[in-house]
């Protein structure tokens, strides 16, 4: 391969439009689709935008849609694409601000909505777990916020209800807190209500991209899915629930916020719309 | 045309959210004080994510003879004794605190039988130290800060880069730099800053640094008038991957040592036996960064000029359950099981043990208001960091430093002036690449530093190899007022590339001249034509400050060490 090179497209534009435009980059044994943008920028395109940090799959900040297909840049290698062009292009369901580069702060505004980790006061410190429970929460901590996961939900990529459902990176934050045997609040209420698990009708497109291989479906969805219905529509514990029978009752994350969140805005609107070049004015 | 700029206020202002710029903001806040946190990319991106091993601390759940003494003692040495002693002290001791608090914040760690945090081994402690979570510890430790950090009272301003520190006289009273989305400029007012901008790894060509790693806020703080310390002390961490290219300098973590992985060179022999009998592949990372260079020179490399390092001899269950990401970076990256076959590792510019001089207690500056923490502060580590001490820096240090800074603003009752005519100089500087008209390009000129810091101030150096380089890093220092950049302010790498670019001149100069300085070979710092200890040379730390003729590296006495401390260093040589 070493004296071949690819045929990359790449979204050039921003929130007014753009296009694809073709590259033409060397080949390097084991390259992936970082290291092309890379080159493009430093020999053809300087001001090519893209969001990238450890270039190790670590950091979750390369995602893009290749060949359609949301993925980190970082971790596809250019071997995959023999004789084919690559397309590389920005998330879809994020607004987009240049180039590859979306803005996701949307998904920093949801974290925000959902309580953190909160162990009962007189629980002691240092923790007694054992390391079956740590098995089994490894899981969900690996999570990178690539945001992936919410680029290929459909609710959220094709429905836009950003609004009514978190989507699945935060059923996944909930997965975590949810089973965490020191956390003390009873999340199925805001996992019902403010997160919107219901929404998800398990097309397990979500768990299918995750560069971290999380079974985002099936163990934190589906269970937290159980467990909310276990709660509120199993007739005996709504019967118990009615009763406000409060032994044992753990106290319940705060729901402020539950109502209609606005939809995704751009944290600050641009100045200069359209790229308009406001060095040279 | 005068172009205004938008301008924010708070008591204390954190530049970089890593470990320590989050730990920082946590203190400050919860002392009372109005905080701000900028960042360069997203939040919970910053370079501590790729920390993988884990975390110091001499808790003893696995190895109870451990104690603070214990890692005091391994750190001084580790650091070849020029370390700050009262920062390692102070570290030593409150380091099981810390990775407690993380618990209690949410931070999963790897357990043992009976309940406890697991300790593994790592280069160079004396016993199992190091709390962790699978390989990625960094990740963990971040995510929980963030998690802790966003329900804290502190405004998070993602994707914006500061510049320049705007002083008031000596005092330092606000930051100016650019929104990177958009370009425009801003401003933040404050009464105390802290630096937590990592490192400088990027000025070298194999590196396992993030792109973050340029050194902006030592290179700032600089400017501003701050001292610098040990700037020769660059650590190569001695494994790194090696191929395919694109991957060279990517880290693969000591944890592979520490959980019995072994280093060959192309004969199969165990190298480590003959450089470090004792400690064999868990030896400090400078002996054994060393140890690797020495048998590629020596024509006993691997195929791609490193040294094996294999963990196959483990059941795959095992290398799979403690490694998960190693395993994951191997096979989809370089197509090797490393559950089956060896890796392929070589040296890697990993951490800057330099940077802005430090008061211990504190983290205060040489400038009055100005603070830092983590790989942006100097003196903990001394001339060679021990693995696993870094994270534990971050926690330790974010959180004294985050006090001590709202103690500082709230104790200042001066009203701080700002001064436009350096801001205008920086916006002149920050726009010069769009109207220069030059011919250099700000990636390519980027990529020559990084080849004249990999050849000229590498792993093992030589004074006229250096002086050779430090001629090339002023050429390149003149060839970048030429920089010239294409299209808009509007998300450009390109045009950030450039500002980085002076960031990491100014620091590459103050690493080679350092170097050239320290005429003795002492932990990171490997001099071919001084290739033992100099026990004068041992008694000081090299300092760097700006003066009108430029930069003037001197020499600093390093104060006596307190009876107590010697002893403890006594006590615990073995």
């Amino acid at each position: 391969m070493s004296d071949a090179e690819y045929t990359f497209l790449v979204f050039r534009g921003d929130a007014n439009g753009g296009e694809e435009r073709e590259y033409k980059v060397p080949a390097v044994p084991g390259m992936v689709v970082l290291d092309a943008i890379h080159w493009i920028q430093a020999h053809i395109a300087g001001d090519l935008a893209v969001r990238w940090n450890c270039k190790a799959a670590k950091c979750g900040s390369c995602s893009a849609e290749i060949n359609g297909i949301p993925k980190l840049m970082c971790k596809t290698r250019l071997d995959d694409f023999q004789g084919e062009d690559v397309h590389v292009a920005p998330m879809h369901t994020f607004p987009i601000i240049k180039d590859l580069v979306t803005d996701v702060s949307w998904n920093y505004t949801v974290n925000k909505r959902i309580a953190p980790f909160t162990p009962r006061e007189d629980e002691p410190s240092p923790f007694i777990m054992y390391q079956k429970d740590v098995d089994r929460l490894y899981e969900p901590r690996k999570c990178i916020e690539c945001f992936l996961c919410q680029d290929v939900c459909h609710v959220l990529r094709n429905h836009g209800e950003m609004s009514e459902y978190f989507g699945p990176r935060f059923m996944v934050r909930y997965q975590y807190l949810a089973m965490h045997p020191k956390d003390s609040l009873d999340r199925r209420e805001a996992i019902k209500d403010k997160g919107g698990v219901g929404l998800c009708n398990i097309t397990k497109c979500c768990q299918e991209v995750c560069p971290e291989h999380i079974h985002i479906t099936d163990n934190a969805i589906i269970p937290l899915k159980e467990r909310v219905a276990d709660e509120f529509f199993d007739p005996v514990r709504w019967f118990i629930r009615r009763r406000g029978d409060a032994r044992n009752a753990k106290p319940k994350e705060d729901l402020e916020g539950s109502g209609v969140e606005p939809q995704p805005q751009r944290p600050r609107p641009l100045e200069s719309p359209g790229g308009k070049d406001i060095a040279a004015s | 045309m005068i172009e205004s700029y938008e301008t924010h206020e708070h008591d204390v202002l954190i530049i970089g959210a890593g470990g320590a710029g989050l730990r920082a903001a946590i203190a400050a806040s919860e002392a009372g004080a109005s905080v701000g946190v900028v960042c360069k990319s997203l939040l919970g991106k910053a370079h501590t994510v790729m920390a993988e091993g884990g975390m110091a601390a001499s808790l003893g759940n696995v190895d109870p003879a451990d104690s603070w003494k214990m890692h005091f003692g391994d750190t001084m040495r580790g650091g070849q004794m020029i370390n700050n002693w009262r920062m390692v002290e102070l570290f030593a001791k409150e380091a099981p605190d810390r990775v407690f608090e993380l618990e209690r914040w949410g931070a999963l760690f790897d357990r043992t039988d009976d309940g406890r945090i697991m300790q593994r081994a790592f280069g160079a402690h004396s016993y199992r130290r190091l709390a962790h979570v699978g390989d990625r510890t960094g990740l963990e430790l971040i995510r929980t800060l963030q998690d802790k950090g966003v329900h804290s009272d502190i405004d998070v301003y993602m994707e914006c880069t500061l510049t320049r520190l705007i002083l008031d006289g000596e005092r330092v009273c606000g930051a100016f730099g650019y929104w990177r989305e958009d370009g425009r400029f801003v401003l933040f007012r404050a009464r105390a800053i802290i630096v937590a901008t990592g490192g400088w790894g990027r000025m070298y060509k194999v590196t396992s640094n993030s792109w973050e790693g340029t050194g902006d806020g030592i290179a700032m703080a600089y400017e501003a008038g701050a001292e610098l310390r040990d700037t020769e002390m660059v650590q190569f961490h001695p494994t790194g991957m090696v191929w395919p290219p694109g991957v060279r300098g990517l880290l693969v973590t000591e944890g592979v040592r520490g959980e019995g992985g072994i280093l060959k060179n192309s004969k199969d022999e165990r190298f480590m036996l003959r450089y470090d009998p004792k400690k064999k592949d868990l030896s400090s990372r400078d002996v054994v960064a060393r140890a690797i260079y020495r048998e590629v020179q020596e024509g006993r490399g691997s195929e791609h000029g490193g040294a094996y390092l294999d963990i196959s001899h483990k059941p795959a269950d095992f290398v799979r359950h403690k490694l998960p990401s190693m395993y994951e970076q191997f096979i989809k990256l370089a197509d090797i099981d490393i559950t089956k076959e060896p890796m392929e590792v070589a040296p890697t510019v990993h951490y800057a043990m330099g940077g802005i001089q430090v008061e211990a207690e504190t983290g205060a500056s040489t400038v009055p208001g100005l603070f830092a923490a983590g790989e942006a502060a100097a003196g903990l580590h001394g001339a060679n960091r021990l693995g696993g001490n870094s994270l534990t820096d971050l926690v330790v240090f974010g959180r004294r430093t985050g006090e001590a800074a709202a103690a500082y603003a709230d104790r200042l009752h001066t009203h701080l002036a700002i001064d436009e005519h350096q801001i205008q100089c920086e916006k002149e500087l920050l726009l010069r690449p769009f109207e220069s008209g030059g011919r250099e390009n700000a990636y390519l000129l980027h990529q020559e530093l990084q080849d004249v810091m990999s050849t000229h101030v590498g792993i093992a150096r030589e004074e006229s190899d250096m002086q050779e380089g430090l001629q090339k890093v002023l050429d390149l220092q003149e060839r970048a007022r030429d920089i010239d950049v294409q299209g808009s302010r509007m998300f450009n790498p390109g045009w950030h590339t450039a500002r980085d670019d002076l960031f990491m001149l100014t620091l590459a100069e103050a690493v080679v001249r350092a170097a050239i300085l320290r005429k003795e070979s002492r932990g990171a710092h490997f001099r071919i034509d001084y290739p033992d200890k100099d026990e004068h040379l041992g008694r000081v730390n090299f300092i760097a400050c700006k003066t009108d003729s430029g930069m003037e590296i001197k020499p600093q006495p390093i104060p006596p060490m307190p009876s107590e401390l010697a002893q403890v260093i006594e006590e615990t040589n073995s």
